[in-house]
């Protein structure tokens, strides 16, 4: 029977068939932070277990972390204590760490990604829901709560079952000033934040393939956003490519037979999905979000909807609830909203090609006066130190923007980088919900390139007319 | 972990969609490495105000003791972190009911004793009609009020973890000679997996 590629991962790795549609699932690579794990180190420990396979695990700190000078001590002292208790746990339990004075520590996804630690083909989980990331490798990856952490580290399984398999076809080729964040909201806002429930999402088509690594990784991150398990796109030359040489990847004595294997992993031609969606990449407009989930944007070239015409009374009383919470009336062009702050990083946008993307925006310009904040935290050490070998740290720093140490940042602001109440933000990161960057912050989801603009101009803008 | 058989109890309804993780917990409240004590912060800001007094009119300062909760679609959804779960848990909640769930935080429930329930949304609005209480018998996969009876589907093995509050590890360290077996053939296939060169 033809496969798909979700269906050939799956069947590599089912240890036992439970005969209830359930199966125990074995999982070969485990991303551990210090947020979602103190509870199951402990859970492991109280009940007297052994870790089962501890070089399957690769930890960092990146949720807390201050992304100011890091010779300073953590002043807030409960993330202080959570840092702490990871840094006890790794050494305790003998695990692969990149603590806060490791030049490798960075956001646990664009760190396991750069390290080689995903390859094509694993079951890869963390206790992180963004862990979707990793299918841009081609892995099964997804996000597991403290719980089943507890369990993959007493039994390297999980008792899983099978998701249905969903395609999104991108066909055409996105315009000049679009990118893999527009593609994934404009996506989000067509199926809707539920719209990839109980599925895992196969990415195909042309746009797909022509992304980049990092690309792909922010279609598969965003995912996640769209209610899916995971998302996945099957590994090529590009693939193979990221992976050579990287410090967890194959080394030479495996790497022809690895990448043979490899290569096998695409979904059969004839192969049937439980459902699909197409998307014609050459219509898609750079994104925004207007309202508090990411299934709440629209084309720059838009307006705020007029959500009181809305049919469905819930999805109405949410949407008007939205607006109200972010400060705009119906009819509003997206284009020409100003912002307070501006948030480039996180493990949707802080890789180094977003970097990129947004400094040859930003280059030889100066943020608007305006502009309270604007933020540049790389995703990851190794990013940061790429970044400066090619002078993008200047280009933001002469531009006025604070360029900063890695970590989640005002993603999710549980460190001190967040929005004040009624403050608004043009970020890269991937949830605009209530409160997420800052109480009563408002957060305008965008791409690197669309925030870079937003800085200049102070305002919400089509980055397409500073190309 | 605490078994759950049947249970009769008054439910609050929050009549919003897309409940997220960060609703249920914002958070600044995540920075424990306890699982304990989040129940005072469910909900924390629709439940109090600026100066951190409780606000009458949301749904659970009325009912503090409420063990149902019944809201609209995808409930859950955001983050995969555990603490929402532990949360409600920790309020007291035994059940919640809606139309759709987000994946993780419905596996996540399953693991702290949380029965998570599908009804339409048409059944939930007219058990709301009804301020009565509601019984939800897991053994029968029904949820009764007065005159009023609804089917739910489950899963078998979640049904029974509920049932008998089993511990998963525990079953599953039980086919430790598969699971040991089956490593040693998968790292054979693909030895890349089993070592790291740096
Ligand atoms: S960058 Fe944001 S979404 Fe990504 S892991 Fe950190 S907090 Fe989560």
């Amino acid at each position: 029977m033809p496969k798909t590629l979700y269906d050939k991962i799956w069947k590599q790795h089912v240890v036992h068939d439970f005969g209830d549609g359930s199966v125990l699932l074995y999982i070969d690579r485990h991303l551990v932070h210090e947020v979602t794990s103190p509870q199951a180190f402990e859970g492991l420990s109280v009940a007297g277990r052994k870790m089962w396979r501890h070089e399957s695990v690769l930890a960092t700190c990146d949720h807390d972390v201050p992304t100011t000078d890091r010779s300073a001590p953590i002043s807030d002292p409960e993330a202080k204590l959570q840092i702490e208790t990871l840094d006890e746990n790794c050494r305790a339990y003998e695990l692969r760490y990149y603590g806060m004075d490791d030049k490798r520590q960075g956001v646990v996804h664009v760190m396991g990604a750069e390290q080689g630690f995903t390859l094509p083909g694993i079951t890869l989980v963390c206790g992180d829901s963004h862990t979707s990331t990793h299918g841009a490798l081609g892995a099964l990856a997804f996000g597991i709560g403290t719980s089943e952490i507890e369990h993959v580290f007493a039994t390297q399984t999980l008792v899983a079952r099978k998701s249905r398999n969903m395609r999104v076809m991108v066909d055409g080729a996105l315009q000049l000033g679009v990118g893999a964040k527009d593609l994934v909201l404009a996506l989000i806002a067509q199926i809707g934040i539920g719209g990839g429930t109980e599925c895992v999402i196969e990415y195909q088509g042309e746009a797909v393939e022509n992304l980049s690594m990092e690309g792909r990784m922010t279609l598969c991150n965003m995912t996640i956003e769209a209610g899916a398990r995971a998302g996945l796109i099957a590994p090529d030359e590009k693939t193979f490519a990221w992976l050579k040489g990287l410090p967890l990847a194959p080394g030479h004595e495996h790497w022809e037979k690895a990448v043979a294997y490899w290569k096998t992993l695409r979904s059969d031609s004839d192969a049937l999905f439980d459902n699909e969606v197409r998307i014609d990449a050459s219509k898609i407009e750079p994104y925004v979000t207007w309202g508090t989930n990411p299934e709440m944007g629209a084309p720059i070239s838009a307006t705020v909807p007029d959500v009181a015409k809305e049919a469905d009374p819930i999805k109405r009383q949410s949407r008007l609830k939205a607006l109200e919470y972010i400060g705009l009336k119906p009819g509003t062009p997206l284009d020409g909203i100003p912002v307070d702050k501006i948030f480039i990083g996180s493990c949707t946008n802080g890789r180094l090609q977003d970097l990129r993307e947004a400094a040859a925006i930003v280059k030889g310009r100066k943020i608007a006066p305006t502009v309270k904040l604007a933020l540049v935290v790389p995703g990851s050490g190794v990013v940061k130190e790429l970044a400066e070998r090619e002078g993008l740290d200047k280009i933001f720093k002469e531009a006025g923007f604070e360029w900063r140490e890695p970590g989640c940042s005002m993603c999710l602001a549980m460190n001190p980088d967040k929005l004040l109440p009624g403050e608004r933000c043009a970020s890269t990161s991937n949830r605009n919900f209530e409160g997420r960057q800052g109480y009563g912050g408002r957060t305008h989801l965008v791409s690197p390139m669309m925030a870079a603009a937003a800085a200049i101009k102070g305002c919400i803008t089509d980055v397409r007319k500073m190309l | 972990m605490q078994p759950f058989k049947t249970l009769t109890a008054k439910a609050a309804y929050l009549p919003i969609s897309n409940i997220d993780t960060d609703m249920l917990v914002p958070k600044q409240y995540l920075k424990t490495v306890k699982r304990s004590g989040l129940g005072r912060v469910l909900f924390a800001e629709q439940r109090y105000d600026a100066d951190g007094a409780p606000r009458p009119d949301f749904v659970l300062n009325k009912n503090p003791d409420v063990q149902i909760l019944m809201a609209g679609e995808n409930f859950g959804c955001g983050s995969s972190r555990e603490h929402a779960p532990w949360a409600l848990a920790d309020f007291g909640i035994r059940v919640i009911i809606a139309p759709s769930f987000a994946d993780i935080f419905y596996n996540n429930c399953f693991k702290n004793g949380i029965l998570p329930l599908r009804l339409r949304a048409q059944e939930i609005e007219e058990l709301r009609a009804k301020d009565m209480p509601i019984t939800v018998d897991l053994e029968n996969q029904r949820v009764t009020q007065g005159r009023l009876s609804f089917q739910f589907e489950i899963q078998p093995s979640c049904k029974e973890a509920l049932l008998e509050g089993l511990d998963e590890i525990e079953k599953v360290l039980k086919l430790k000679g598969e699971i040991e077996a089956f490593e040693r053939k998968h790292f054979e296939e693909q030895p890349w997996l089993g070592t790291f060169h740096a």
